[in-house]
């Protein structure tokens, strides 16, 4: 299946087997990262301009290694380095990529829905690559592909976001693609991060901890910062870890499949445990490497790339 | 006959064939209106008996008062890219408006006699309908201490607000309301608890959370007017509530009336015609404050104004550029514009959603705003100034924001069908609005 649209800009847009055609996909470009040539040159001639106005590592390496893998031409727009402090408006930095004929924008942005009015006014592809709280979408898709290659259907597994979901865009991508996939989903965390009406898209919200994870398949744990809070919504770390960190106290009575997932950073001894963390249970680097696999992927397929192309190259 | 000429009117004319609305009533049979040296002479049904004066014929249009809107932003001094008392007052014209109350959140703000006066200055000039500037409660709308209404009532302001902020201090805001006492002109509360709207840019609530974005909770809005009410209750002052949005406020508002709190209220066009889900795509022309809510507080607002809990429709008229509406939905500025559509959404939301009958909704647009200031006209009555406003109930438009006569266009109606059109406008007896598009 061709991925048949100009822009991903959230989970929420995506169908169930848009999803899955995706992460096929994904799988075929994890699969070529064991060659010893790791680059496959479809992308060549083509331009990708990566504009982060939030700081970012983790992502925007992602990214931008995707990229250099399938041999695009690569533009950094960071947002210390760009005009975008001056305070241009949004409509003036999208006209000035427009007239710079670009072949697809990926987009961090501090404002929920900046990726949205992108793509609403480029000619060009848009990837959203998180915007303010509202989706992440590849870090959504790396994250199902991960639990896909443990767990196989997700269909009834249950998995459990546990963090500051308010303030999540993490958890709101992971909520839209597990439950399009027939995943059950928990929300845990303090009541003051947890969203009024959230419920309401198809989700369990569990504020005891133990509870929260007894028969979960995966945790999703998210990064907390309290210090980035206006209105204080929880007293301190120390209260949070106590409360809702992934402890091996916890991870002991998880099912004995059950694994842990983070996007990182993490906070190590907040959210979660240092021994969790570097412990048998979690796969955060299973995601890290899935991230670029899946970030391939979606530029490939949106470039209208053919699926099956790489098709041969999984036998190898 | 006299030919009549649109573009030179008479001092005395009569209108003829129109059906007119005065309080309660609106005629089936068709009247007319005589006007005289700005004065209606005379109105009735049936035709006019008096020969030989030139006459407009009214092609059956309805014939109101003219509209009084009580919270409107012109944005001078200070921000004249948005709007001017002159471009305002030219969409207050098209909007059928013949008076407007202007509020004192400009830059600096209106917090000194000299400053009404300039409002009223540039109102007069422009001569396209009455403009009462409101004052500042506290000195540049600090909320620290209380400004000199006396000698800014001296010069025209028809009541004191901070609006755009809340008057933090419950002291402050309780000595404001013992002035009116003496003073017989109302505080209007921009009822709103800072510390819960916090970051806040749309409504707290399911929509707020699957977009994203930080909410205002109701709360921020009902414990507000919960102290105001109070306070009112307390000092006997008179409080006018603006821009109710909540149920929760319509509640407490209800009752306190029950309870002979003077207490009075007022709804926008958009808060009893559009909830939150609006803000799905992040436009940034949803985005007002307070902001849109749930449908069931707009059905609570809608309700308020059925049963007179809100005694009247203002439009918060709160003009933007361009420019500042084309930032992203959590960096643009609060405020839609209102002027030119309020007729249009309260036909199409409340008339024809049979929620009101058209007599009730030009009474919420006309002598009860006019009772709440204490501001002439609101009635067409013999004797009294010839400000009315023809429009037609039943001509269906599409919202063309570059149709627009405020200087800015962030209308929350763009592109948006709505029925009921403003066909002409009389100040005085003076045509201040005809309508191009529509009859005659």
């Amino acid at each position: 299946m061709i991925l048949n649209r100009k822009d991903v800009l959230g989970l929420e847009d995506l169908e169930a087997e848009e999803i899955l055609s995706i992460l096929d996909m994904s799988e075929r470009f994890r699969a070529v990262f064991d060659r010893p040539v790791r680059g496959v040159p479809i992308m060549r001639g083509r331009t990708v301009v990566n504009l982060f106005h939030e700081p970012s590592t983790r992502t925007r390496i992602s990214f931008e290694l995707a990229e250099k893998r399938l041999s695009a031409d690569i533009i950094n727009f960071q947002a210390a380095s760009s005009s975008l402090r001056k305070g241009e408006t949004l409509r003036d930095t999208a006209e000035n990529l427009q007239a710079m004929r670009i072949d697809m924008l990926v987009v961090r942005h501090a404002s929920a829905g900046a990726a949205h009015y992108l793509a609403r006014v480029l000619k060009c592809s848009v990837i959203n690559a998180g915007d303010g709280a509202h989706e992440h979408p590849t870090q959504g898709l790396l994250d199902i592909m991960t639990m896909r290659q443990r767990l196989g259907d997700l269909r009834g597994k249950k998995v459990t976001i546990i963090g500051d979901i308010a303030h999540s865009r993490v958890a709101r991508s992971n909520i839209w693609g597990l439950t399009k996939l027939g995943a059950e989903v928990t929300l845990c965390g303090p009541p003051t991060m947890v969203p009024g009406g959230i419920d309401r898209l198809g989700v369990t919200v569990e504020y005891d901890l133990r509870r929260a994870v007894a028969q979960a398949d995966v945790l999703n744990v998210l990064r907390i910062q309290l210090e980035r809070h206006e209105s204080k919504s929880f007293p301190s770390n120390r209260e949070y870890h106590k409360l809702f960190g992934i402890t091996e106290d916890v991870v002991r009575g998880l099912k004995p499949e059950a694994f842990v997932m983070h996007p990182g950073p993490m906070n190590r001894d907040v959210e979660i445990a240092s021994e969790v963390a570097d412990g048998p249970r979690q796969v955060i680097l299973d995601q890290v490497a899935n991230g670029v696999a899946v970030r391939m992927a979606l530029i490939y397929l949106l470039s209208g790339g053919d699926p099956g192309a790489l098709a041969g190259g999984d036998a190898e | 006959m006299a030919a009549w000429s649109w573009d030179r009117i008479s001092a005395e004319y009569i209108v003829t064939n129109v059906k007119l609305c005065r309080g309660a009533k609106l005629s089936r049979r068709k009247g007319f209106l005589h006007v005289r040296r700005g004065v209606i002479e005379a109105l009735g049904s049936g035709a006019p008996t008096v020969e030989g004066l030139p006459r407009l014929d009214g092609q059956g249009l309805v014939c109101a008062p003219g509209f009084i809107d009580l919270h409107v932003h012109f944005r001078e001094p200070g921000q004249e890219e948005k709007e001017t008392v002159a471009t305002g007052s030219r969409a207050a014209a098209a909007g059928g408006f013949t008076g407007v109350v202007t509020m004192p959140n400009t830059v600096p703000a209106v917090d000194n006699p000299g400053l009404v006066r300039y409002i009223i200055d540039r109102g007069k000039e422009a001569n396209l309908c009455r403009v009462y500037p409101t004052g500042a409660i506290s000195p540049g709308r600090a909320g620290e201490a209380l400004t000199e209404f006396g000698s800014m009532i001296e010069v025209g302001a028809v009541g004191f607000t901070d609006d755009g902020s809340p008057v933090t201090s419950g002291a402050l805001m309780s000595n404001a309301l013992k002035m009116t006492r003496m003073h017989n002109v109302p505080i209007i509360s921009h009822a709103e608890d800072l510390s819960l709207t916090g970051p806040g840019v749309m409504h707290g609530g399911y929509w707020s959370s699957r977009l994203g974005l930080p909410g205002i909770p109701r709360a921020s809005e009902d414990a507000a007017v919960f102290r105001d009410v109070e306070l009112a209750r307390a000092t006997g002052g008179h409080l006018h509530v603006a821009h109710v949005s909540t149920r929760g406020a319509v509640q407490i508002i209800r009752r306190a009336k029950e309870e002979g709190v003077h207490v009075t209220a007022e709804a926008t066009p958009h808060h009893f015609s559009q909830d939150h889900a609006c803000c799905r795509d992040y436009s940034p022309l949803f985005k007002m404050s307070p902001p849109l809510r749930e449908p069931d507080d707009v059905a609570a607002v809608v309700e308020g104004l059925v049963d007179g809990t809100i005694d009247c429709i203002a439009t918060d008229h709160a003009p933007h550029t361009a420019t500042e509406k084309e930032y992203q939905f959590d960096q643009a500025p609060f405020g839609v514009t209102g002027l030119e559509t309020a007729l249009a959404v309260g036909i199409t939301h409340l008339v024809r959603d049979g929620r009101m009958d058209l007599e009730h909704l030009v009474r919420c647009m006309t002598e009860k705003p006019a009772a709440i200031m204490n501001l002439p006209g609101g009635r067409l009555e013999e004797g009294s100034d010839a400000d009315f406003v023809l429009f037609d109930p039943d001509h269906e438009w599409v919202v063309d924001p570059d149709r627009f006569h405020s200087r800015s266009r962030n209308s929350s109606y763009c592109g948006e069908s709505l029925t009921g059109k403003v066909v002409a406008t009389f100040l005085r007896g003076r045509l201040t609005h005809r309508d191009e598009t529509g009859s005659p």
